[in-house]
């Protein structure tokens, strides 16, 4: 690699050398920053093929003039900052994106707006980038007919920070992507996912908002995955949930909260995964286990004011399932000690019956369903009875070593 | 009419079991306070209590009552009254002791807990209102059991079979049908069902305003927008006055042929 | 005054009342006579509209009644069973009546006929049955009405306001009134009556004079002869 220690700054505006971004490009050399001054540019797609600093200042807006690609990058080591990027259409033929990385690396899409655009950002076969800042606001009105905000395809080492994603397909897309970080994002108001990705291991999801999305999160096929002090709220739907877990394994979901979703976690197949310091809130169900599931640990966890605490529909072997709060926890604490004396069973026969049948949730709290509950309490026989909490605490836990 | 109501509610509020009726609720309130703190816990554990005794009180104590008043409303029939008259008022006098007395036990102490400054004000106010919806409609439904059987025993079995019918074999019925017809679409059916039994509707009613409708989400497209939206609930309450009005209207037409 | 005809009741399969013609004109005492289940209450019950009639036709005043409760002020009635709401007092329910009812002409008079000034405070549920049934003679003959009609009027009472009670009854049939008594005591029907109108299956079997009566069965007092139709009516069936 060769260090071009002259580089230059080439401004775009209406009074300056350059009227047009397109000249800019052709006229930039290596490492040059391009500053886009405040205006309005109606472009075609813009290729960058050397490695450069795009900066938008004065709000300068760039709209794609026939709806297609505005920026494909196809060069190491390129900036985009500072850019109101609008007008990509969409397209059932290809996936076009406000700005695309193509194979490359080393690139930085900062403290931009995409605004109206099929696709935000969409990385393939990308290294070793950050996506931080930016707002990316769609118009989706249908599943179908709309793109992602943020769209990783095989890629790695990828750090997506304090971004915001609103009203497009899924908010963050990931698949075969590893090593990435997710960290202090908000996604709302998707009409699918808030975030969703598949086959992609090792990677951390920290201190994310995940609200109002149509379908809520996703995370299917990974391995090795860290979810941490995230927030999922207010997925409502008949299919919905906080967070739709499918075939994880080996991995550690801590310290999040689950607030007013159909349901809080929908676990479909999931081993050797902990559970731990998390809250869920006013959710339908908390929890919903189906599938195979192995070597789980669930506790420390506070489980308040949900309609159904948890429904396990699936054989279970070796789970740990202990010590943590239940604010429907009916029992008594005779020694003090914080942990109640009788076990708390948290699987109730209606959440079966639901589960068969959505629209018995009009006998919700109904005297009939209460005798049911207890009658299968007793003796127990669609229910499993090794789903217990042996040592149910009596107040909230939360995690106090940070 | 106003002056039968007068005396029958004066003798209804010194009644001992009345003042058992409100003590009842009086002591089930503040024992829950006690119990939690949690005004949101003290109205869910309420919702599940009064949804269920007021009806049940409401049908023993009108039909007991009723009974009681026989050889009262042969005076009163014989004197130049029109039977409307006689038994509206008899009629009011019970439902508003019955009323007063319940709004004073679960009210008084909802209030000495800081139910006027809680966020669930609302709920407390809900839960109060369907209650009193609630012992008025059971009590009607008591007069007609009491009119039309004039056999105490065969009254008092009949109240009680039917507050057990929509308290609990309804909603056993309601829930066989569910499962049975899972595989056809059942939404439209279930909101049918729902509205012949007025303590099913109060219940979904309550949930409705208590967060539960967190769960209405699960449920279809139907069922959701139907009783998550003010639509639903101007309807459950145009329903449950129907479960008054028409009772009410059919005493008065079992008092116009009946024999005293 | 009270003009029935053709009247006709059935309690489910029991025909109580069979096609019943009866008309009580003339002022005075009538006994209403009959042995039990015979129709007298049903008949009484259904001249003030507490029954209501399959068929036929009651007059009072000559106009109807089916459906009407104003001509009731015409008629008090005195119930067989005195109970009352039991948490009001004595003055409670005379103040209940006067309000569905006003213009009570006697109600002092009879208070210190039957010497309840001093009940008139307590709960009807503390009252013994014949304080009971004085009350129930108070609301009954407090009103200045021309028909009076008693069920079993002397239950319950003792011998003083049976005597205070028999002395009112007459003093009223001095004035003109009409007063139609149901009762099983036939010392007090030859006491006080002057007609007899006896009852038996659902039909008038006998209207007109106690001495008649007796006459036309050739026998010493009226009970007898009542033994005497009982004896024939149920050989005959």
């Amino acid at each position: 690699m060769s260090f071009n220690l002259l580089a230059n700054n080439i401004e775009v505006c209406k009074n300056c050398d350059f009227q047009m971004i397109e000249s800019a490009l052709a006229n930039a050399n290596r490492f040059d920053t391009i500053l886009i001054k405040g205006g309005t540019y109606k472009v075609e797609n813009l290729v960058i093929t050397k490695p450069m600093v795009l900066i938008g200042s004065e709000n300068a807006e760039i709209i794609s003039a026939s709806g297609d690609e505005i920026i494909t990058v196809i060069a190491d080591s390129v900036s985009i900052s500072g850019l109101t990027l609008s007008g990509v259409t969409t397209s059932y033929l290809k996936e076009r994106s406000a700005i695309r990385i193509k194979k490359k690396k080393h690139f930085a899409i900062h403290h931009n707006k995409i605004l109206n655009c099929f696709f935000g950002i969409y990385l393939e076969h990308a290294k070793n980038g950050s996506i931080t800042d930016n707002t990316i606001i769609g118009n989706a009105t249908t599943e179908a007919e709309s793109g992602n905000g943020i769209h990783v395809w095989y890629s790695k080492r990828i750090k997506i920070e304090r971004s915001q994603v609103e009203k497009q397909r899924d908010g963050i897309y990931f698949e075969f992507v590893d090593h990435s970080t997710i960290k202090n994002n908000l996604s709302q108001f998707n009409k699918r996912y808030g975030l969703h990705f598949m086959f992609s291991n090792n990677n951390d999801y920290v201190e994310n908002r995940f609200l109002n999305n149509g379908v809520g999160v996703a995370v299917m096929f990974s391995k090795n995955i860290l979810m941490q002090s995230n927030h999922f709220s207010n997925n409502w739907g008949s299919s919905a949930y906080g967070l739709l877990l499918k075939e994880i394994n080996d991995s550690k979901i801590l310290n999040n909260t689950f607030e007013q979703n159909t349901i809080g976690i929908f676990v479909e197949g999931s081993n050797r995964v902990t559970y731990r310091f998390n809250t869920f809130k006013r959710n339908g169900w908390a929890i919903k286990f189906s599938g195979g599931r192995e070597e789980n640990i669930f506790h420390q966890n506070n489980l308040i004011n949900n309609s159904l605490d948890l429904l396990v529909n699936t054989k279970l072997s070796s789970n740990e399932f202990h010590h943590n709060y239940w604010s429907n926890y009916s029992g008594y604490d005779l020694d003090h000690d914080g942990i109640g004396d009788i076990p708390q069973y948290p699987v109730k026969l209606f959440s079966y019956i639901l589960d068969q049948s959505p629209e018995a949730i009009v006998l919700m709290r109904s005297l009939f369903v209460d005798i049911i509950n207890f009658s299968e309490r007793v003796s127990p026989v669609f229910t499993p009875k090794e789903v217990f909490d042996a040592y149910p605490l009596m107040e909230e836990i939360h995690d106090t070593s940070n | 009419m106003l002056q039968i109501l007068k005396y029958s509610f004066f003798d209804m509020i010194r009644n001992r079991w009345t003042f058992v009726y409100m003590g009842f609720f009086l002591i089930l309130t503040v024992a829950l306070f006690l119990l939690s703190n949690d005004i949101t816990k003290v109205v869910l554990s309420m919702t599940n209590i009064i949804l269920y005794l007021t009806p049940l009180l409401g049908i023993l104590f009108g039909s007991m009552y009723y009974y009681n008043s026989e050889e009262f409303i042969e005076l009163l029939l014989a004197q130049p009254l029109s039977r409307n008259a006689v038994f509206t008022g008899l009629y009011l006098g019970i439902a508003s002791s019955l009323s007063i007395s319940l709004i004073l036990g679960v009210g008084l102490p909802m209030l000495f807990f800081g139910a006027l400054s809680s966020p669930e004000l609302p709920a407390v106010v809900l839960l109060l209102f369907l209650s009193v919806v609630l012992s008025i409609i059971f009590s009607l439904l008591s007069f007609i059991i009491a009119m039309k059987f004039k056999n105490r025993i065969k009254g008092f079995g009949i109240s009680i079979f039917t507050w057990l019918f929509f308290a609990i074999i309804y909603d056993g019925i309601f829930l066989l049908i569910l499962l049975l017809f899972k595989d056809y679409p059942l939404e439209k059916a279930t909101l049918g069902l729902t509205v012949f039994n007025p303590i099913d509707l109060s219940r979904i009613l309550l949930l409705l305003n208590l967060d539960e409708s967190a769960m209405m989400g699960y449920t279809g497209a139907v069922l959701q927008k139907f009783l998550g939206s003010q639509l639903g609930t101007y309807m459950i309450l145009i329903t449950l006055a129907l479960w008054i009005i028409i009772p009410f209207l059919y005493i008065l037409r079992i008092g116009k042929k009946k024999d005293i | 005054m009270i003009q029935v005809t053709n009247l006709n009741k059935r309690f489910k399969k029991n025909h109580v009342l069979r096609d019943l013609n009866l008309e009580l004109n003339q002022p005075g005492i009538t006994a209403l006579l009959g042995p039990n289940g015979s129709g007298k209450t049903t008949l009484v019950k259904s001249i003030l509209g507490l029954v209501i009639t399959d068929t036929g036709q009651i007059l009072y005043d000559s106009k109807e009644t089916k459906g009407q409760f104003l001509y009731r002020h015409q008629i008090s009635y005195l119930p067989q069973i005195a109970r009352f709401p039991e948490n009001l007092t004595g003055r409670e329910l005379l103040q209940l009546m006067k309000s569905i009812r006003p213009n009570p002409v006697k109600e002092e008079m009879l208070l210190n006929l039957f010497e309840l000034h001093k009940e008139l405070d307590k709960k009807m549920s503390e009252m013994s049955g014949g304080t009971k049934q004085k009350f129930n003679l108070v609301l009954c003959f407090m009103y200045d009405a021309p028909t009076i009609i008693l069920d079993e009027p002397s239950t319950g009472l003792d011998p003083l306001a049976l005597i205070a009670l028999k002395a009112y009854l007459i003093e009223e049939k001095k004035k003109g009134k009409q007063i139609l008594l149901i009762t099983h005591i036939l010392n007090l029907v030859e006491e006080l009556a002057d007609n007899v109108v006896f009852i038996l299956d659902g039909k008038i079997y006998y209207q007109g004079g106690i001495k008649e009566l007796i006459e036309k069965q050739q026998v010493q007092n009226l009970e007898i002869a009542i033994a005497n139709i009982l004896r024939t009516d149920a050989a005959n069936s």
